[in-house]
């Protein structure tokens, strides 16, 4: 299934990402060849079958609710590029 | 005491440590200096640690595995220079088991590749023959056991980069059942599918590393309790031992010829150690595995890589425009080829009018995936296939063509889709390079493959030692 340069450029923007020009047609050949591989799961029919989100089946999982040690302000703060006092600091949105 | 760390097991490197004759430190300088050796022409390491902490056999971990004060990158420029101010599950357990950490090892960027050339910081090269890759995601790992740069390592497994590159380099990999080993602090690829396992020489070394790092983490929800306590392999014979030989799996295109006649070895050993050895059916699931694959992992990873957009760590570019100019800058200037072509794949297979298509019906077929290996494991304890199609290929050969490159785990990704324990060990040679025989059990029976694992490395009498370094 062959995608357009339009939808390239749409997915790039949701996904918040830049691409130059060559990128956009590298991506459309090759997302094409791959949406055709993939798009082999449409051939079986599989009404009824009930969908598979994790491997195991668990479910509700709990944990009892008490204080646990945790990062303090600055560790959490350590690796950011940028901050301001205990703040993640960014451009204006 | 000369330390020949290309033969040396992890188990006997702990009974010298045991018995006295060396100290961790002695251990730990042992292997640096194969690293200083070989490292500059094999790539395995992207950094080194000169401390010595613990009294235990060291190890190496992929650089996807958060370590507390190291430099953590998943061989991606977006975490240049990133020390988790954390250490990751696996990272804690290894400290408290004594095993000084050797190192980070190189991998594909974000675990996304079966070559590690998707590393933005080099190749790995295969310690049998340096034209060629270890496989991949997991290649660093692979290579540094392969060429005695560390007794043992941890590799993450997603669709087959513990599997495979164990198979390229000639050593014993485990995928763990979905769930045993904890995934806090490992940097997210697709989270349904992640899993950390053990790199080794021996089957037994492989246990002893499973058993260190398994079991239930309360910072892991998808974590459980292993049923059974994890057995070391003592016994040489199959007997009562049922093999399945899924034809699928078997007779795939694009295995090669030496690959094939490699297993049909082991199967005639399994046969005189008194397996039971049949042909089964798995119809579906290698039909539209990769598929199923290539849709679900790259949807989860779009969704995991969204965290990385220049606020909290790793790199800001663009920061002088707005905040949306910041994350897209960032991300184009972070990110590789193969993790923008993942995020772009996931974010449409996951965008309106698609979503059901795509997305929901891989789901489904992951349903498939797994009835129809629940049926065949009733039937068989264990399933046997070749790990990957081909030996290690030339660096180069697949880049160009991302889909060539995905086929390299056509045979490793099933089982893996349904959640199930996978080891791969070497059992012999195909023009000069080391062919993967990859055994899959049923969920939590990681003993049975070890059994069966250690029978037959017993049996092939394969020598993990690269002939070029030997």
């Amino acid at each position: 299934m062959a995608i357009s340069r339009g939808e390239v450029l749409h997915v790039a923007r949701l996904a918040r990402l830049e691409l130059s020009d060559a990128e956009v047609e590298r991506f459309r050949e090759q997302l094409s060849a791959i949406l055709e591989a993939v798009g082999k799961v449409a051939e079986l029919d599989l009404s009824g079958v009930e969908p598979t989100a994790h491997p195991l089946e668990l479910s509700n999982v709990w944990a009892e609710d008490e204080p646990q040690p945790s990062l303090d302000a600055g560790e959490a703060l350590a690796s950011a590029p940028d901050r301001e006092g205990h703040f993640f600091r960014v451009p204006p949105a | 005491m000369t330390i020949d760390t290309l033969r040396l097991t992890a188990e006997e490197a702990a009974g010298l440590l045991e018995r006295g004759e060396l100290s961790a430190a002695e251990l730990h300088a042992a292997y640096r200096a194969a690293i200083e050796e070989r490292n500059g022409e094999l790539n395995a390491y992207l950094t080194l640690v000169e401390r010595v902490e613990g009294a235990g056999v060291p190890i190496a971990l992929k650089d996807v595995i958060s370590t507390r004060g190291v430099e953590t990158t998943a061989g991606s420029k977006i975490l240049a220079g990133y020390r988790p101010v954390f250490d990751s599950t696996v990272a804690a357990r290894c400290r408290a088991a004594g095993f000084p950490l050797l190192g980070k090892t190189n991998m594909d960027e974000f675990a996304m590749g079966s070559s590690t050339e998707n590393s933005a910081y080099g190749p790995t090269r295969n310690p049998w023959d340096t034209t060629r890759v270890p496989g991949g995601s997991s290649g660093g790992s692979a290579a540094a056991v392969s060429a005695g740069l560390a007794p043992w390592a941890l590799g993450s497994d997603t669709g087959g980069s513990v599997k495979q590159p164990a198979a390229l380099c000639g050593i014993v990999g485990l995928r763990p059942t979905y769930g045993t080993v904890s995934r806090y602090g490992i940097v997210a690829f697709a989270s349904s599918l992640d899993q950390v396992g053990p790199m080794t020489k021996t089957v037994r070394d492989c246990a002893l590393l499973y058993r260190a790092i398994a079991g239930r983490d309360p910072r892991d929800s998808t974590t459980v309790d292993l049923p059974e306590p994890v057995e070391l392999p003592e016994r040489d014979d199959l007997r009562g031992v049922r093999i399945g030989v899924p034809r699928e799996l078997n007779e795939a295109e694009g295995i090669e010829p030496g690959v094939s006649a490699a297993v049909s070895r082991a199967l005639d050993l399994a046969r005189e150690l008194g397996a039971e050895v049949a042909a089964c059916e798995l119809p579906r699931s290698v039909e539209y595995g990769l598929a199923c694959y290539y849709l679900i992992a790259p949807s989860e990873a779009s969704s995991n890589l969204a965290r990385y957009d220049g606020v909290r760590f790793g790199l800001r570019a663009g920061g002088d425009g707005d905040a949306r100019r910041m994350y897209e800058q960032t991300r184009r200037e972070g990110f590789g080829d193969e993790p923008k072509r993942r995020i772009m794949l996931g974010t449409y297979a996951l965008s309106a009018g698609y979503y059901e298509a795509y997305y929901g019906q891989a789901q489904k077929v992951r349903t498939l995936i797994r009835q129809e290996f629940a049926a065949a494991l009733e039937r068989f304890d264990v399933l046997v296939s070749p790990t990957s199609p081909t030996v290690a290929f030339p660096l180069g050969a697949k880049t160009a063509n991302p889909l060539a490159m995905y086929l390299s785990d056509v045979l490793a990704i099933p089982p893996n889709m349904a959640g199930l324990p996978g080891l791969s060990i070497p059992c012999g040679l195909s023009e000069g390079l080391p062919v993967g025989l990859q055994l899959v059990g049923a969920q939590f029976a990681e003993n049975v493959l070890f059994r069966v694992g250690h029978a037959l490395e017993r049996a092939v009498g394969f020598d993990v030692v690269p002939r070029r370094l030997a």
